[in-house]
């Protein structure tokens, strides 16, 4: 028995089959697996090894690179605060201070009731809006510390169910289409672009040449 | 201003519109003319000639001619097609803007390339922490393939291409362009051993690829509509057409602005009011970061220097992501640049030495200075480690790591010490940061 569910063993499947190589698949299937269980288990370690014809080991030693991709539980809402220059200089430093007290976590802890864990983040690319906040990879800024306490209190009332999904559901648009031409298709296709390139390139050359002459 | 005012928005113009990021809108204003064009009427070298022609800089930090890049494509079957949008170098926010509100115009961008160098598949890599761009980005790849832009025969041309939006997953080394390609494989990020220097000889599976950034695609439908020539009448000398400044930090209007390449002095885009607007509270500049925090630092004297790649790059910096950070007179200069080595330290990929031991050591320096532990001794320690990943600190810099992320480290910090020393000297001998 699998560690995805049917549905998403499905969906997984058609995220394999979008790349010439399924190795290429390992990423998107760690965000999958955090879609369905919150955050990286090794059962689905294993299923996506399976997927991606490589070892638990190498989707394990290739997930830990990753920033957003968590072996070990985390909070509903990963609250993410931006302390890098563009935000340390409209004051994400003393933001990330309050956060820490208004959660009662240091950056990196999780709450208690599991459902805040608190990051202090790298540049998030709202640096025209800092300081930037991101819960689960949704954006909120400017942020001060009172705007900060209503948005905790919102997200503990369930207020934002519809605009920030649990953590590890990063995508919720789906794609609609598989490939629609396969590879060898294409290569044989660009064989004959290729060869109509030479002969465009021979024409003009021959053109050329009897010009000089 | 007036001059402003007749430049072309190039990638920008659809920023505001209502659903900017749907193909109603899209086609509404002209989107995937330039495709329908390309494919029906302009063969492939064409394509790539007007492109070679505009001299369209590469807009991810580098700042390579991307029609030259096209041209030393290994020729081979087999070739991939990746945009690189996994924007993350500190206060750079146009790509995210350019993925969230005109994702159609990248796709038609990135279509147009496919065609002109012949990919067999072109993937739009994605930087993980952009959740809602992952998501307009798709749902516009869902449109463009509905409306027949993506996939079989497109408009009939005979010519097929899929294309695949590939989510990072939070990773800043990965906008290096070899880390990108060992991440999309499903790799750890760490960028590969070069020479080959070039993903055109070597690249996706070991196949030759070419690596464009999100900007620079958007800028290819509108060379393909108005030629290459008329986008290289705009600008200066080699910086030709516009580009999108980030400007960031203690300015009263900080965001993105679209402007002629080279025509006008950062004290223009900080100063006037359709940009900048001027220094937050009146105050005055102390020093600014002119593109991303890689590059060294400039002090006020350096306001007046146009934004052009050349003119920056004579000076001892870069433009680099376009991305432009203000500090005025109330900043700590110390904290600033600790900040910087810390964001370093905490995404150096760890392969090389000089990267992964040097950012550490000159993190945890820069933070006993700053928390009031620092020692007189710890400049000149400094300036060493920094010596150490950069040998000579010379601005292009020496190079002792496999990729640029070891030389970027010391930029902000040498900086620091070389233009504000007395500023360190305060906090070694107080015991703490006089602006807390």
């Amino acid at each position: 028995m699998g560690a995805f569910s049917p549905e998403m063993r499905e969906r997984a499947e058609s995220l394999v089959a979008l790349y010439p190589e399924r190795r290429s698949a390992l990423i998107p299937l760690c965000h999958l697996a955090q879609e369905e269980a919150g955050y990286l288990t090794q059962p689905f370690m294993e299923e996506i090894a399976e997927l991606t014809g490589t070892t638990p080991a190498e989707v394990y030693g290739t997930a830990s690179f990753y920033d957003m991709l968590h072996t070990e539980p985390v909070g509903k809402y990963l609250v993410g605060v931006c302390t890098n220059i563009a935000c340390l200089l409209q004051g994400g430093g003393e933001l990330l201070e309050h956060a820490e007290q208004a959660l009662g976590v240091a950056a990196g802890g999780t709450t208690d009731d599991e459902m805040f864990t608190l990051e202090e983040v790298e540049c998030v690319a709202h640096c025209d809006k800092a300081p930037a906040v991101q819960v689960n990879y949704r954006f909120f800024g400017p942020l001060t510390g009172e705007s900060f306490d209503n948005l905790i209190a919102k997200l503990r009332a369930g207020e934002y169910d519809g605009v920030v999904p649990p953590h590890g559901t990063l995508v919720r648009v789906r794609r609609e289409n598989g490939i629609e031409v396969p590879l060898e298709e294409v290569f044989a296709e660009r064989r004959e672009m290729d060869r109509a390139k030479a002969e465009r390139k021979a024409a003009a050359e021959a053109a050329k040449a009897k010009e000089g002459n | 201003m007036e001059q402003a005012n007749q430049v072309p928005k190039i990638v920008t113009s659809r920023i505001g519109l209502d659903e900017s990021w749907g193909i109603k809108t899209y086609l509404a204003t002209g989107g995937y003319t330039a495709l329908r064009k390309a494919l029906t009427s302009m063969t492939p070298e064409q394509v790539a000639d007007e492109v070679s022609k505009s001299n369209l800089l590469g807009r991810g930090g580098a700042g390579f001619e991307v029609g030259r890049k096209w041209s030393m494509l290994k020729p081979a079957p087999v070739r991939y097609l990746v945009v690189n949008g996994d924007e993350s170098e500190p206060a750079t926010f146009k790509d995210h803007m350019l993925i969230e509100n005109d994702p159609h115009q990248i796709v038609e961008g990135t279509l147009i390339s496919a065609y002109a160098v012949g990919a067999a598949r072109a993937f739009i890599f994605v930087r993980g922490e952009f959740a809602l761009g992952l998501e307009r980005l798709q749902a516009a790849v869902n449109e463009a393939y509905a409306y027949g832009a993506i996939g079989r025969n497109i408009f009939g041309s005979g010519f097929s291409v899929d294309l695949v939006v590939h989510p990072g997953a939070g990773a800043y080394i990965c906008g290096e362009e070899t880390a990108l390609l060992e991440s999309l494989e499903g790799k750890r990020g760490n960028p590969r051993i070069k020479p080959p220097y070039f993903p055109a000889v070597m690249g996706l599976y070991g196949e030759p690829t070419i690596v464009n950034n999100v900007e620079s695609m958007s800028n290819i439908p509108w060379i393909v509509n108005n030629g290459g020539a008329s986008f290289a009448a705009l600008g200066v000398g080699r910086s030709t057409g516009t580009r999108i400044f980030a400007l960031a930090g203690h300015v009263n209007r900080p965001g993105n602005y679209e402007v002629e390449m080279a025509k006008l002095t950062f004290r223009d885009l900080v100063d006037r009011p359709e940009y900048g607007g001027g220094m937050r509270l009146g105050r005055q500049v102390k020093a600014f970061i002119p593109g991303g925090v890689s590059a060294p630092w400039f002090g006020p004297d350096q306001l007046d220097m146009p934004l052009s790649q050349d003119d920056v790059a004579k000076a001892g910096s870069m433009l680099g992501s376009g991305s432009i950070v203000m500090m005025d007179d109330h900043t700590c200069m110390v904290r600033a640049a600790w900040r910087i080595a810390k964001f370093f330290w905490r995404e150096s990929c760890g392969q090389c030495t000089p990267c992964r031991e040097g950012s550490g050591w000159i993190e945890k320096m820069m933070r006993r200075i700053e928390l009031g532990s620092g020692r007189e001794s710890d400049l000149d320690l400094l300036m060493d480690a920094c010596d150490n990943i950069a040998p000579g600190l010379t601005w292009p810099p020496q190079q002792t790591t496999i990729c640029v992320l070891g030389p970027s480290i010391p930029s902000s910090v040498a900086s620091a010490i070389r233009m504000f020393r007395d500023e360190f000297l305060v906090h070694i001998k107080e015991g703490g940061c006089p602006y807390e």
